[in-house]
């Protein structure tokens, strides 16, 4: 892993926790990746694998005052955006990066017209007046495709649907031309035909404006059909990561080859038992410091004093080289 | 031998009051005229966008809301015009699970008084046996040792999942209605419910009305899959027939969008525009005709477009507007034929 200035953003050994009554707890255990310019990077694993706490550290919206970054650094175009003053971050959000979260309906204000929250982006980071940046606007909701913009910008949140909510999110998001755009769960409260409709959206978007993309979902067949690379997450740490056809054609951990085991396919005979991962991911209590996912299974790699080491097996596709979930098949 | 669920022209419209003096303004066609039969042992999909009526039909179904027309008949037994009271045996048969574990289970009580509520309800057994049935369920489904006495927010959702299908299960009914059981669950833990599920079915004898958004999970626990758009059912037909052959224009869209976890594969997508149109002031026509903008649609309007079995088994709404012209020609006969 060279640094390098075709990569938008290098994550280095990223450490984020959480301070609880029980003392500091790790949700993000020495994380590093790196985002090519122009290119999609999918984050995937499940619930409480530290995907969301990872995309938060890298702009800073931790919850406060709990979430701490302990160490590490997310270099953005060259800087370290973990030493940035709170003053520079605020120009980067919203500005250089934009975000997408989950739940569209919270991310947006309810009392506030969309327009008004759209402008509002225009009018702080690229000093536009109301008018210009009410226009400019229309503009951005004409860019995520929704019909009638001139009547929609005066619509407050719930006046929207799922979908087209979810696009103005969008809209705001890219609304400074971002370079880079973290998507968190973007589709996951969606319709598959609304998903179809965001996602291609997206993708036209991204060839249009050049930006680049990290999209967290817990959904391969999203992953397979947007990413170029792909970082696997379990219990806080990056088990594997590849170049997306190599991660599907080819998983070496075993966790990743449990979670496409247990997606339920088109062409899987119908009523058969699927395989599953037994268990469930450990609470950030009880994490072990060995191999996470030995103790998952109830396997003697969790008794480990260190976390396996993770190597490049293959140009590009590194993994989590623990003896008992690390399997070539060549 | 007779269906253990028949479904018949049910509608379920919910009135929509505005204006001075609160007057009825419209009303919301949520189940617009469904019919469905579901056998013994049987599960029956049921897929559609958000909107479409999917989950108030399932409510229909067990009377969590009341039909406007139509009728349920739940073995043998009309359902749908019997006070609530009279509907306890029914209930003991007749059970739901619901999408969200955590609103679904009463966080003041324990696992143990959650699962035993309606076998107290119903009368069944002494506090001794239903302890001991207690335990049954939760190792049946799945649950460790010593949940019984935990609440339901010290679990996962999973594993709440599982505490809400031991309640279903309880009352050893013959039927249950799944509304979403699995949508809020991550891949590996969704697997896991399934599997759950279908065990159970093979042991009890259990059929599912089995409603969800998510097409992979639905052909996989599925004999027969019904696609609802906007209160209609518009195609039914067996699971693997419909994901390899379908022939409405709504469920080829639906089955197009799915994302292909094989980055090889690029397959070719119908987008559609636009949402699910608003089911207060539906279309005239063809609600997917509408949609779309056929230049068939006027054709459709007033039209009944009803569901004919254009081939063994496999039904489908006679509309212009969403069929291939040969099936379009086969289904109009069907439709003469009715008349």
């Amino acid at each position: 892993m060279s640094e390098s200035a075709d990569n938008i953003l290098e994550v280095r050994d990223l450490i984020t926790a959480f301070d609880t009554d029980r003392g500091l707890m790790r949700a993000v255990d020495r994380v590093s990746f790196s985002v090519p310019r122009g290119k999609t990077l999918g984050i995937v694993g499940e619930s409480g694998c530290g995907k969301s706490v990872t995309a938060m550290s890298i702009v800073q919206l931790l919850p406060q005052p709990m979430g701490k970054v302990l160490q590490g650094s997310v270099m953005f175009k060259g800087r370290d955006l973990l030493k940035a003053t709170p003053k520079e971050l605020r120009k980067v959000r919203g500005g250089e990066i934009g975000v997408i979260f989950q739940e569209p309906m919270t991310a947006l204000n309810p009392v506030q017209r969309i327009g008004k929250q759209l402008s509002e982006c225009f009018i702080l980071h690229k000093k536009m007046s109301k008018k210009q940046a009410w226009e400019a606007s229309i503009e951005m909701l004409k860019l995520v495709r929704i019909p009638a913009p001139e009547q929609r910008i005066g619509d407050y949140p719930h006046q929207l649907s799922g979908g087209m909510r979810q696009r103005v999110v969008i809209a705001i998001a890219l609304a400074c031309r971002p370079d880079l755009v973290i998507a968190d769960e973007p589709t996951t409260a969606l319709d598959v035909t609304v998903q179809a409709q965001i996602l291609e959206l997206m993708k036209q978007l991204q060839a249009e404006m050049g930006m680049s993309l990290i999209l967290i979902t817990h959904d391969l067949g999203v992953i397979a059909e947007t990413c170029d690379e792909v970082v696997v997450m379990y219990g806080g740490r990056v088990v594997e990561k590849a170049p997306v056809a190599d991660l599907f054609a080819r998983p070496l951990h075993a966790y990743t080859r449990g979670l496409l085991a247990s997606m339920p396919k088109m062409e899987t005979p119908r009523k058969t038992v699927l395989p599953t991962i037994p268990g469930m991911v450990a609470g950030l209590a009880d994490l072990v410091p060995g191999c996470r996912f030995c103790q998952r299974m109830g396997r003697e790699g969790a008794t480990l004093r260190e976390r396996p080491p993770f190597e490049e097996i293959t140009p590009g596709h590194w993994a989590e080289t623990c003896p008992n979930c690390f399997a070539d098949p060549d | 031998m007779h269906p253990i669920l028949s479904v018949r022209d049910l509608k379920v419209h919910f009135p929509v009051h505005g204006g001075l003096f609160m007057q009825q303004k419209g009303a919301v066609r949520a189940v617009d005229g469904v019919s469905l039969d579901i056998a013994r042992g049987e599960t029956v999909g049921l897929v559609g966008e958000s909107g479409c009526g999917k989950s108030t039909l399932g409510k229909a179904i067990v009377r969590l809301v009341n039909p406007t027309a139509g009728s349920v008949t739940f073995d043998n037994f009309d359902i749908t015009h019997r006070a609530q009271r009279t509907l306890k045996p029914v209930r003991r048969e007749l059970q739901m699970i619901f999408q969200d574990p955590v609103e679904s289970l009463n966080a003041r009580l324990s696992v143990r008084e959650i699962v035993e509520e309606p076998l107290v309800i119903h009368g069944i057994g002494n506090s001794a046996s239903r302890r001991k049935k207690v335990d049954e369920l939760l190792s049946k489904v799945g649950l460790p040792k010593g949940a019984a006495e935990k609440y339901s927010f010290e679990f996962s959702g999973g594993q709440r999942q599982r505490i809400g299908i031991a309640r279903a299960i309880a009352l050893e009914p013959k039927m249950i209605v799944c509304d979403e059981p699995v949508s809020a669950l991550d891949v590996s833990v969704q697997s896991q419910v399934l599997n759950l599920l279908l065990e159970l079915q093979q042991e009890m004898g259990l059929s599912y009305l089995f409603i969800a958004h998510d097409l992979a999970v639905v052909k996989h626990i599925s004999d027969r899959v019904a696609v609802m758009y906007l209160g209609k059912i518009v195609e039914l037909a067996d699971a693997d027939k419909i994901y390899r052959d379908p022939r409405h224009a709504y469920t080829k869209a639906l089955l197009s969008a799915i994302p292909e976890p094989d980055p090889t594969i690029r397959k070719p997508r119908i987008l559609l525009e636009g949402d699910v149109p608003s089911p207060i002031n539906p279309p005239a026509g063809s609600a997917f005709g509408h949609r779309i903008n056929h230049p068939r649609y006027p054709e459709t309007v007033g039209q009944p477009l009803p569901l004919v079995e254009i081939e063994p088994g496999h039904w489908v709404a006679a509309d212009p507007c969403c069929l291939s012209e040969a099936d379009w020609r086969v289904a109009s006969e069907k439709v003469a034929a009715l008349v």
